[in-house]
């Protein structure tokens, strides 16, 4: 399983829009993916709902793990893209 | 013909309400959908597999349609279109919805106790969040319809001109309506100064609100609209149809026979200023007969935002706005939030009664900082673009605060410092609050509603809220005395101002500048240059004296020119 942390770059957290861009990358993998707070349940990356609900602000750490086949390079694209302020762009 | 447009044909059907923006419209009805909510009676699941699969394509079938009206959206609604499409799609949501049916909800109820699941997360979390609750609730009300078989709430699509009947718009949904298709507006609810009114006039568009059972027309009807008078005929003659049409050409015809600045049959100047809310106002108005903006509403550059926008994001927006204008006069409201539109950034907490609490400049003296960050940037746009930037505050109460507020203008640089009288006590001592300003600005919306003790907002109080109101007319009388001692000069910026009888009330009054939907002006302009400053103040006097509002209206129209008392 390949795992990575990494701190929200959105100036606002990881709300509708940047949330929303976030979980379309995750779902375009086809991989189980899921996102957490360290040491918290972690909840399915493709679920805005899930996302939203983790309610994880500007600065915060997150942790991002996959399962299967090329789960490292798509964990290097959502860590490249969580620490862009999606918000900004 | 002009029979058949005083009293309509036995066959067809009047209904009355209150016309709240001009001209008239004709054309087939398109009902706007209420929201859905889970019948209570709803049979119990007992296959919860099968039903999950409907369950399952009817949140699909939410998600094809917002992606599909994401793809003829603009920028700013594709983006929002999409994620609410995300979250039909949403897995989690699906299970929560399949777990509601296994413990034997039906369809409709698991759908909806599935979004309340997640609403009541949203709602904890507050903030920005909890302003996504409304979307939430808006996937889960458009699946219900789908599993019951219902039409979907909002804005069905149509491709002909059509009257859209509701019982109250969204302003989010009058703000995305095609201005091509829709010929008129018609809602049960709403009132004089709701929303939808402000917007429809914004617009162009006729509107009629408070029209007795118009949820109940059937869609395809054919009504004709009358936003003058606030009359709607469904199923009306040739004949009717032919008189409204006639009415519209004379209209048409009076509107381009004025150009150019505001002036009284004998010359005297009263200055047509545009009301506006953003950049995409300011660049409509910009290129129109007016003489400028009198008033720019500056909350959207807040509203939309977590955190407190910087003075180089405030200074970009305000050039952007400026710029249409070239060296004409904008006047800028500085920002107007209270409890009922609360900031994340400068939340006061809530209030047992926002429309008399901390809003307005009572908010700016909480939170000076804002204040002072939206006046630099006022005046690094004013110094980029050259223009006539005049600043007032809302919800000025007393000659205190008013001093306060200018000083605090002047010291960022800026040339001229004014104040709303929206607050009756302001109005009755307009003398001692303009004392340190430059000019006052009559906010006929809230002085309506503080003088008469109605809330704006609510559409059963109309007749309260009506301008035409013997005591809102001696207020406004008492703060353009004020002025007049003061030597200020006083304006007008509510919807009163764009009403072509009174805005002739209005200068006879004394009030210098009348600011207004765009789509208002050509129509005033036209009713100043019927009438001379005597006319306007002799139409004053029989207001004034008379007891009722209903009265006082038709005491002006009575005394009107005919010209212009025939086109409304």
């Amino acid at each position: 399983m390949a795992q990575r942390t990494v701190s929200i770059a959105s100036s606002v957290g990881l709300h509708a829009r940047p949330a929303a861009i976030f979980v379309e990358q995750a779902s375009q993998s086809g991989l189980d993916v899921e996102i957490g707070r360290p040491g918290e349940d972690a909840v399915d990356a493709t679920s805005i709902l899930g996302v939203m609900a983790l309610g994880a602000k500007h600065g915060e750490e997150v942790v991002l793990t996959a399962e299967g086949e090329g789960a490292e390079e798509v964990l290097d694209g959502l860590v490249e893209l969580l620490s862009r302020d999606l918000d900004a762009e | 013909m002009t029979d058949s447009t005083a009293t309509p044909p036995t066959d067809a059907e009047l209904r009355r309400g209150i016309g709240v923006s001009p001209g008239t419209a004709y054309g087939p009805v398109v009902q706007v959908a209420p929201a859905v909510t889970a019948p209570a009676n709803e049979a119990p699941t007992t296959d919860p597999e099968a039903a999950l699969v409907d369950v399952k394509a009817a949140f699909d079938s939410v998600a094809a349609d917002l992606e599909g009206r994401a793809r003829h959206a603009d920028d700013t609604a594709q983006q929002i279109l999409k994620a609410t499409a995300l979250i039909a799609k949403d897995k989690g949501l699906h299970k929560a919805a399949g777990k509601h049916l296994t413990a034997g909800k039906g369809k409709a109820n698991a759908i909806s106790a599935a979004i309340e699941d997640y609403a009541a997360q949203f709602e904890a979390l507050g903030g920005y969040f909890a302003e996504r609750v409304t979307d939430l609730r808006d996937v889960g009300s458009r699946a219900i319809a789908a599993v019951l078989g219902v039409p979907a709430p909002g804005v069905p699509h149509f491709d002909v001109p059509s009257v859209i009947v509701a019982e109250d718009l969204a302003p989010a949904e009058t703000a995305t309506l095609d201005r091509a298709l829709v010929a008129g507006i018609i809602t049960q609810a709403g009132g004089r100064t709701s929303h939808t009114a402000i917007l429809a006039a914004q617009m162009g568009i006729p509107a009629v609100v408070q029209c007795p059972d118009a949820t109940q027309i059937a869609p395809g009807t054919r009504v004709a609209v009358d936003g003058d008078s606030g009359e709607v005929t469904l199923n009306p003659t040739g004949a009717y149809v032919d008189g409204l049409r006639e009415r519209r050409e004379k209209r048409a015809a009076a509107l381009t026979a004025t150009s150019g600045p505001g002036r009284t049959k004998d010359g005297h100047h009263v200055a047509l200023l545009a009301n506006i809310g953003g950049i995409k106002d300011a660049e409509e108005a910009g290129p129109q007969d007016l003489e400028g903006v009198g008033l720019f509403r500056t909350e959207f550059v807040f509203l939309s935002s977590d955190k407190a926008p910087t003075v180089e994001e405030q200074t970009e927006i305000y050039t952007k706005v400026f710029a249409p204008f070239g060296d004409r006069r904008v006047v800028v409201r500085t920002l107007d939030a209270g409890a009922d539109k609360p900031l994340a950034f400068a939340d006061l907490g809530p209030e047992e009664n926002p429309a008399l609490g901390r809003r307005g400049l009572r908010l700016s003296a909480e939170r000076p900082d804002l204040l002072d960050a939206q006046l630099e940037a006022l005046e690094n746009a004013r110094k980029a673009t050259g223009a006539d930037v005049r600043v007032m505050a809302p919800m000025v109460a007393t000659a205190e605060e008013a001093a306060w507020f200018a000083r605090r203008v002047r010291e960022n640089g800026l040339p001229k410092a004014g104040v709303m009288i929206e607050v009756p006590g302001a109005a009755l001592r307009a003398e001692h609050v303009l004392g340190d300003c430059d000019f006052g600005s009559l906010g006929t919306n809230d002085l309506a509603q503080y003088t008469m003790a109605a809330d704006r907002m609510q559409g059963e109080l109309s007749d309260l809220l009506d301008p035409w109101q013997p005591a809102v007319l001696d207020v406004i009388k008492a703060a353009c005395d004020g002025a007049a001692k003061a030597g200020k000069p006083m304006g007008v910026c509510g919807e009163a101002g764009g009403d072509p009888l009174l805005a002739l009330v209005l200068t006879g009054l004394g009030v210098g500048s009348l600011s207004m939907a765009p789509s208002k002006v050509s129509m005033v302009r036209f009713a100043l240059s019927l009438h001379s400053l005597a006319d306007c103040q002799g139409l004053a006097a029989r207001a004034l004296a008379a007891p009722t509002a209903a009265e006082a209206a038709a005491a002006v129209k009575e005394a009107a020119h005919e010209e212009l008392s025939v086109l409304i």
